[in-house]
């Protein structure tokens, strides 16, 4: 039995603070006094990967990044 | 597997006084070299479990061990098709205001260095190696320039190609992905990571970054085995380390075992009217003169007090100055010295800097800045490619702490008389180019 998991994380460098995943994905992403993402680091639950997804589809410049774990 | 004995006058840790790494006088050249250290025995592979045996850790600052990056290397390179050789990279950029301890390895005993970048190379597998110094440390180049023809002319280079490469004089160009981004002939700004020099570095290859008395060391274990290594410092705290000492009688270089008392270690360079002490550089940890009383030079004590044995630099701050004013100057340095490529550092450093300065102005009259300050402190943390904003967090929010008192002063009474003192911190110029 194996199972995945997911994060988020950000290419701090890439990012130049569109800010559409954190309206797109408020449960998770905050944006700092600057506007720049704040991203919670802990697994997502199943329940909000859809919208783990689209906040990453919607970066203009591919900074936000959805890393896997593999579990066994 | 054999080694060496060492020679008499080759520190065994007794005192403080144990010169391994510097000798006196200096060995800047090869005959001088190979008449105190003898030569330099053929180790391979086997010597990584040496360096594993003798504990070392990293001398540049973040304090890795060293077997550990060295067969990640090794093992990534034999992955490699070829092409891909490993490189081994020894870091001399000291872009660090309050350290010296690597330019005065480099002048006194650029051989040790060198020793230690063949050394390294043979055991993971490489066939350059490439030592970097920041451009304006003049001195220096020559000094290695010299020492790598004098091998040459002497045939000593053993199959590894060594060479000097001059970096730009800027703090973050030693970080060791910003060098690996500098050698492939881009800006020396740090990079995201993964990948990490062991995995893709110089030219896509392995790369084996350590600092240049990592190396050194590396060359005394390659010599004369672990368990002479160990003789000096502690089971858990091995072998000596240079210092840089600052705000001292006698300021300077100085080689101590590991886990010496950080209060003999100042006393011994005459320190007194302590009012704080900042571990580890403008990266660092300031201590309470209490703190600084208690701790040994172990990373164990250090971590209980928050700090680290860092790159080694200590300055202490006597009861004259303003350490406020001296905190504000660094943040406020420190914060100009962003690559500008991550968002939470490049707006967030200059935010905390101007909050430091208020407090320290004694304008912070109601508390609003200095709590600013905290949450900007809180809000970049751990959110650039580098740790320059971590780095920034750790020197504010400690000093923040341990002159808790003098900011009560200055919000009460204004700045303090000594606010206009001359600086006790040095704060570099304006800076060079990226390149």
């Amino acid at each position: 039995m194996s199972s995945t998991r997911i994060r988020l994380r950000l290419d701090p460098i890439m990012c130049v603070a569109h800010g559409l995943c954190a309206e797109l994905f408020p449960e998770r992403i905050t944006l700092d006094d600057w506007g720049y993402p704040i991203i919670d680091p802990t697994p997502i639950p199943p329940a909000l990967e859809e919208h783990a997804r689209r906040a990453v589809e919607a970066c203009p410049t591919l900074a936000l990044l959805r890393e896997r774990e593999h579990l066994r | 597997m054999t080694t060496t004995t060492a020679p008499t006058g080759l520190g065994q840790g007794v005192g403080l006084d144990t010169a391994r790494l510097l000798p006196r006088p200096s060995a800047a050249h090869l005959v001088d070299h190979l008449a105190r250290m003898g030569s330099l025995p053929y180790r391979g592979r086997e010597l990584i479990v040496e360096v594993e045996r003798a504990g070392l850790r990293g001398r540049g600052g973040a304090g890795f061990p060293t077997a550990t990056k060295m067969e990640a290397v090794r093992t990534r390179g034999a992955r490699l098709l070829q092409g891909r050789r490993p490189i081994v990279v020894a870091n001399g950029t000291e872009g660090e205001p309050l350290s010296a301890k690597d330019k005065t390895l480099l002048v006194h005993a650029p051989h040790l260095v060198l020793d230690g970048m063949v050394a390294a190379a043979r055991a993971v597998g490489a066939d350059e190696a490439v030592v970097c110094i920041e451009r304006n440390a003049g001195s220096v180049v020559h000094s290695l320039e010299r020492a790598i023809e004098e091998r040459h002319s002497l045939n000593a280079g053993d199959g590894i190609t060594l060479r000097v490469a001059e970096t730009p004089a800027r703090y973050i160009a030693g970080e060791e992905t910003a060098l690996v981004n500098w050698l492939n002939g881009n800006d020396a700004k740090p990079t995201f990571t993964p990948p990490r020099p062991f995995e893709r570095g110089v030219s896509r290859r392995p790369t084996l970054i350590d600092n240049v008395e990592t190396l050194a060391h590396v060359a005394l274990i390659a010599r004369f085995g672990a368990e002479w290594w160990r003789t000096a410092g502690t089971e858990t705290d091995p072998g000596t380390m240079l210092v840089t000492l600052n705000g001292v009688d006698r300021p300077g270089v100085y080689e101590v075992p590991l886990g010496a008392s950080l209060r003999d270690v100042l006393r011994n360079a005459g320190a007194h009217d302590v009012a704080g002490v900042l571990m580890g550089g403008y990266f660092g940890t300031w201590l309470t003169p209490r703190q600084a009383a208690m701790v040994t030079l172990s990373a164990g004590d250090l971590k209980a007090v928050r700090a680290g044995l860092g790159c080694g630099a200590i300055a202490v701050i006597d009861r004259d100055a303003c350490p406020l004013a001296e905190l504000a100057r660094v943040t406020r340095w420190l914060a100009s010295q962003t690559a500008g490529q991550c968002g939470a550092c490049a707006n967030g450093l200059p935010a905390i800097a101007s909050a430091v300065e208020h407090v320290a102005r004694g304008a912070d009259r109601d508390g609003a800045a200095e709590l600013a300050a905290r949450r900007w402190m809180e809000m970049v943390a751990g959110r650039g490619a580098c740790k320059l904003p971590d780095g920034v967090v750790r020197v504010v929010s400690s000093g923040l702490g341990v002159f808790a008192e003098h900011i009560a002063k200055h919000r009460a009474d204004g700045a303090c008389a000594a606010f206009d003192r001359a600086p006790l911190l040095p704060v570099p110029g304006p800076e060079a180019s990226w390149r």
